[in-house]
């Protein structure tokens, strides 16, 4: 106990002091994903194809930032892809209703905008509270959350879908379609997260913390950590991500139905181990999960650009990129 | 302690909640079992069964129509055992989440002597069902090329979005090919979107990153089809072509009425023929019509002439 402890700490210091050479092995896998895209269809380069690989990267890339902090304690949270989902559809009916008042303002927006990270935070919050003082495991409280939030936006949408008024989507559209020195709105937001993550992550006292639960609960405990209000931090931390996304994820098809965000906790989960943060916790490596969540959107890209392989087998390749994808990142290492 | 009283409780209302839908009348029961409402069409399906049961309840007191919905197969074939155990129903209107793994519990009903009507997905084995309703689903593949191939004048470069792999899926897909490859209309590339805006949207971005040229897209769903429209409008180029979706969903309805460019037609697949089922299994206890026998909707093109009819701007979907 007493040496994975401090094992624990000493990878705490060597993660605080710099981004390590480590992080870089995801980086050269999506390297390598690039370059088999560009083989299969020279389109791949294309500006246009890039942008929206990228841009689509921004949903569960951002969840997954989140994600990363939940994850390094040890924990997990399954209920992401569910809450953006209930996120959207409760954003679509304020707006609905707001514009009735106020007009297709971006006073409507906003305050969908601030609903929406209100949500999230309490979503967060009561994830991490159930699980701190209910004393239950983070999967099973998650997988609950998972389906409330789920039947939820069912619920909300009459098993129909909710779609946003038309004059407000049409100001709210270019938060996802809109470009700022050329770069997608959703790519500059995106980077926004992953830096304030990284700082988080590594320059905080939080930070630390984060990581000394996931090494050692107990040691971190007996530290005089204050474990439960860490772990409840950070699936508020995870919340906020998840309205984040979803204030992004609106605009695009100003539309919400049971099935939005149906997946999501797997690829952002996917995401954050692809890019090397141990699922255990105790590690957590955010650049790695901003490449991780890149790969995920790339794959599916490749598997549209090309025709040379059966459509059938669209699951078994994706499969084989995402394992082949780590091994080259592991090997690299080296 | 507490805790475990508390638990106790929330265990104890969830039970009730389940149990109170059992009431005992002496009535002719209907029971209808459908998937519940996770997407589009099947919250359509929800609408209007939720619609019938209190129409013909209120037209025919001596009918009682008991609604039960389902996330899963096993769970369907659970709430099965349920109708006839608890409420003893003398009728049921099902619309099977899978064929295979409810064909065994619909025959069992059907031996105690169960008057059985099927609806859109079929039994395994024939013979169990005394009323068969569902819609054309080679219909809706073979309806959506005839307008293609019209719509084009015979040759263009076309890309199809299809579905979830299922036989449903197949059915439409190899209609619309046989009526397709008869034509010198070229089909550049298709993809699963599975019957999904999102996907819809992400797979139609790859399509027109990758081809220069697009003369039509079939979406075969409406859901789909809307995510495709964004697509397009993002890539400005809406007018190079045009989107044949399916299903009959009522904002897609709504921009066929109004002469939209870029959706000039819709092919029904609709979700009312539950109320379709429901009606007809109803006159068997209310009239002397005959009624047994095999309904297949018609796979209607929806033209901006006959839009009007199939739009309900108060159903979800």
């Amino acid at each position: 106990m007493n040496q994975e402890a401090a094992t624990g700490w000493a990878k705490v210091k060597e993660l605080g002091s710099r981004i390590s050479w480590q992080d870089v092995g995801p980086l050269i896998a999506v390297f390598a994903l690039m370059v088999l895209g560009t083989a299969i269809n020279p389109t791949f380069l294309s500006m246009g194809n890039l942008t929206n690989v990228f841009t689509r990267s921004a949903f569960t890339g951002i969840i997954a930032i989140g994600a990363t902090f939940v994850i390094g304690t040890g924990s997990i949270d399954l209920s992401v892809g569910s809450m953006a989902a209930f996120n959207s559809g409760v954003m679509i009916i304020f707006m609905n209703y707001l514009v009735q008042h106020w007009g297709a303002t971006w006073a409507t927006v906003t305050a969908a905008m601030a609903l929406s990270l209100l949500l999230g935070a309490a979503g967060g919050l009561v994830n991490g509270l159930v699980i701190t003082k209910g004393r239950i495991e983070s999967f099973i409280v998650t997988l609950g959350t998972m389906g409330i939030f789920r039947s939820l936006v069912t619920y909300l949408a009459n098993g129909g879908t909710l779609s946003l008024n038309l004059p407000v989507r049409g100001l709210y559209r270019p938060v996802y379609y809109g470009t700022f020195l050329k770069i997608p709105i959703p790519l500059i937001i995106f980077c926004l997260v992953a830096m304030v993550g990284a700082v988080l992550m590594y320059k905080t006292r939080f930070g630390r913390y984060v990581l000394a639960i996931g090494s050692s609960y107990h040691v971190a405990h007996y530290s005089a950590i204050n474990v439960n209000r860490i772990r409840v931090l950070t699936y508020i931390l995870q919340g906020i991500c998840v309205a984040i996304a979803t204030i992004i994820y609106v605009p695009r098809l100003g539309s919400a139905s049971g099935t939005t965000g149906y997946g999501w906790e797997l690829e952002a989960i996917a995401a954050v181990i692809i890019g090397g943060t141990a699922m255990k916790g105790g590690t957590a490596k955010i650049l790695g999960t901003v490449a991780g969540a890149i790969i995920f959107s790339i794959i599916g890209n490749i598997l549209n650009l090309s025709d040379a392989i059966s459509q059938y087998l669209n699951g078994a390749v994706q499969g084989l990129i995402i394992i082949g994808a780590v091994l080259v990142q592991r090997t690299s290492k080296e | 302690m507490r805790r475990t009283i508390v638990a106790l409780t929330i265990l104890c209302l969830a039970l009730l909640l389940i149990g109170s839908a059992a009431v005992a009348q002496d009535k002719v029961k209907i029971g209808v079992s459908i998937p519940s409402a996770t997407h589009g069409w099947t919250g359509g399906v929800n609408y209007w069964a939720r619609v019938t049961q209190e129409r013909l309840q209120a037209t025919y007191p001596n009918l009682e129509i008991i609604l039960v919905t389902a996330g899963s197969a096993a769970e369907q074939a659970n709430t099965l055992e349920d109708l006839y155990a608890i409420h003893n129903i003398d009728a049921l209107v099902i619309l099977p989440f899978e064929s295979d793994p409810l064909t065994d519990p619909v025959d069992m009903l059907k031996q105690q002597g169960v008057f059985i009507t099927v609806v859109d997905r079929g039994l395994t084995r024939a013979g169990i069902e005394d009323i068969y309703v569902a819609g054309d689903n080679p219909g809706m593949g073979r309806v959506s090329a005839e307008y293609m191939v019209e719509a084009l004048g015979g040759k263009g470069d076309i890309v199809i979005l299809r579905g979830i792999p299922t036989v449903i899926d197949n059915q439409r897909f190899d209609a619309f090919m046989e009526v397709i490859a008869e034509t010198e209309i070229n089909v550049l590339d298709w993809q699963y979107a599975y019957w999904n805006r999102d996907d819809g949207f992400e797979v139609m971005q790859d399509f027109l990153a990758r081809f220069p040229k697009i003369d039509a897209v079939w979406a075969q769903d409406d859901d789909i089809a809307l995510g495709v429209i964004e697509a397009v409008k993002q890539a400005g180029r809406e007018e190079e072509l045009f989107i044949v979706g399916g299903a009959g969903m009522k904002e897609m309805i709504k921009r066929v009425m109004d002469g939209d460019r870029l959706i000039p037609v819709d092919v029904l697949y609709p979700p009312n023929m539950i109320a379709t089922a429901m009606e007809v299994t109803a006159l068997r206890y209310v009239s002397n019509a005959a009624i047994l026998g095999h309904y297949i909707l018609d796979a209607t093109l929806v033209t901006p002439e006959n839009a009007h009819l199939y739009y309900f701007p108060d159903s979800p979907f």
